[in-house]
């Protein structure tokens, strides 16, 4: 026992010391950080997705109070966040709307396979092996490595072998469209645009032999567009979105239904 | 009870090999499994584990320094004290490091706010490194004086520093090839295994 009271002594001694040395530093190299960006932090949804451009939350939410960028930069807070932000900036924030991924892909299990694949579960392993398991070599594998880099648990493969957004929780961080290395995905506003939801360039015949909705490059959307805002790329139809006034004649007049609208 | 004698402060030891063995021989990493979950963490990029690597050798080197003192003049039996307290070691080690990292940590970003988004996330991640508090009482059980014990927690903090280099890199073209199987921690032990067989083999032929 009589090892206790030193043992308590120097243990107690070093302590105080350490923790008096931590409170005078603490105090004589204090920071000021701007109460502003942290109010602005605590209302953000700190997923650091990097939608924005920033590295990260505390990044982006330094350049908005700076006013250097605008807060809708955002992609990942709802209208209910925008308007506590308008408010804590003093600002009017229009939120915009919501941008939701496209699958430009019909195939799935509509398109068929040509060989059962056997392999790594990602779609980047199985590009690798002579084109794709499925006969189309544009389009969408299926695999699942949007589902894997979404963040917000957003995309499921559904039974039809395609990609599904659940729009409940997408962000439109845009993570997927990077992910998808057949670049079948993009970014969209949800309502009103209009879409050729195809990607191959491959022969019209074995188009359609292979897929049942499937671009062909007939040119009949290219005909009756009124705006002149279709044109075909390299066998497919492509639309402007900047020329297009979404007046749905194309949707209506493709033999091949490859046209919606979103 | 036999007599114990505080070490000097000039090293008397053998410098060379107390290097090697930290650095390669004695790796924390590789052969002691020190410090692994800052390794299988932040080895996925090389800009993280550079970082890491340098915060880590700073403060190894540091806390050997400030330990040493503590040690032999207040814990062990030959101190002013007199008491044999060593076995309050451990406790006052991660106390002293602990609010040392706090310290420097407060420093830096006063001082260099650069520095600090480089190093200043991955300070609070050593105050609890295994590794660090492995050098230390390594200093202590082998008995090294005091210029001994630092250049050994030096070099065991370059011994960290290449490993995780090394294997940054394995892991950065793994990653690359775009294979997930190799992206995760199967990837980090993958790389591991082919530097540790690297360290391992090539020691086993060159005899210190």
């Amino acid at each position: 026992m009589s090892l206790l009271p030193p043992a308590i002594a120097v243990l107690g001694a070093l302590g105080l010391a350490m923790a008096a040395m931590l409170v005078w530093a603490s105090k004589a190299f204090h920071v000021e950080s701007d109460p502003l960006v942290d109010a602005l932090m605590e209302l953000m949804p700190g997923a650091n997705c990097g939608a924005c451009g920033f590295p990260g939350c505390a990044d982006f939410a330094e350049h908005v109070v700076a006013g250097d960028v605008s807060p809708e930069g955002c992609t990942s807070c709802d209208a209910e966040t925008f308007e506590m932000i308008g408010e804590l900036l003093g600002m009017d924030i229009s939120t915009s709307d919501p941008l939701y991924p496209v699958i430009l892909c019909q195939g799935g299990t509509n398109c068929k396979d040509r060989y059962d694949y056997i392999g790594a579960d990602t779609c980047r392993a199985a590009i690798l092996l002579a084109g794709t398991r499925k006969a189309c070599s544009y389009g969408c594998i299926g695999l699942g490595d949007c589902v894997r880099a979404c963040m917000f648990d957003a995309i499921e493969i559904a039974d039809n072998g395609l990609p599904k957004i659940k729009k409940y929780n997408c962000k439109g961080c845009g993570a997927c469209v990077t992910a998808c290395p057949q670049q079948v995905l993009t970014i969209a506003k949800e309502h009103g645009p209009v879409y050729v939801v195809c990607a191959s360039h491959d022969k019209p015949k074995y188009v359609k032999e292979v897929c049942e909705f499937g671009c062909i490059g007939c040119g009949i959307c290219k005909k009756n567009c009124p705006e002149g805002a279709i044109k075909l790329v390299q066998k497919v139809a492509v639309i402007d979105q900047e020329k297009c006034t979404q007046c749905g004649t194309c949707i209506d007049v493709c033999p091949r239904d490859a046209i919606v609208k979103l | 009870m036999s007599e114990v004698l505080i070490p000097g402060f000039m090293p008397t030891e053998d410098l060379f090999p107390i290097f090697v063995n930290a650095m390669f021989t004695k790796n924390f990493l590789l052969i002691m499994f020190l410090g692994l979950c800052s390794y299988v963490g932040l080895t996925t990029n090389s800009d993280t584990s550079k970082g890491m690597s340098m915060a880590v050798t700073f403060v190894m080197t540091m806390s050997a320094i400030l330990t040493w003192p503590i040690y032999h003049y207040l814990l062990s039996p030959a101190s002013i004290i007199g008491k044999d307290l060593t076995f309050l070691r451990t406790i006052c080690f991660i106390l002293i490091i602990a609010s040392f990292v706090q310290l420097v940590e407060f420093i830096i970003r006063k001082f260099s706010p650069p520095l600090y988004k480089s190093l200043g996330i991955y300070l609070p991640l050593i105050a609890t490194n295994c590794a660090v508090l492995g050098v230390v009482l390594m200093n202590i059980q082998e008995g090294y004086t005091y210029g001994a014990s630092i250049i050994c927690a030096f070099a065991a903090g370059l011994g960290y520093s290449w490993v995780m280099l090394a294997t940054a890199a394995v892991r950065e073209k793994l990653i690359m090839r775009n294979v997930d199987l190799f992206s995760g921690f199967i990837g980090a032990f993958f790389a591991a295994t082919m530097v540790a067989l690297i360290v391992v083999s090539y020691f086993s032929v060159v005899k210190l």
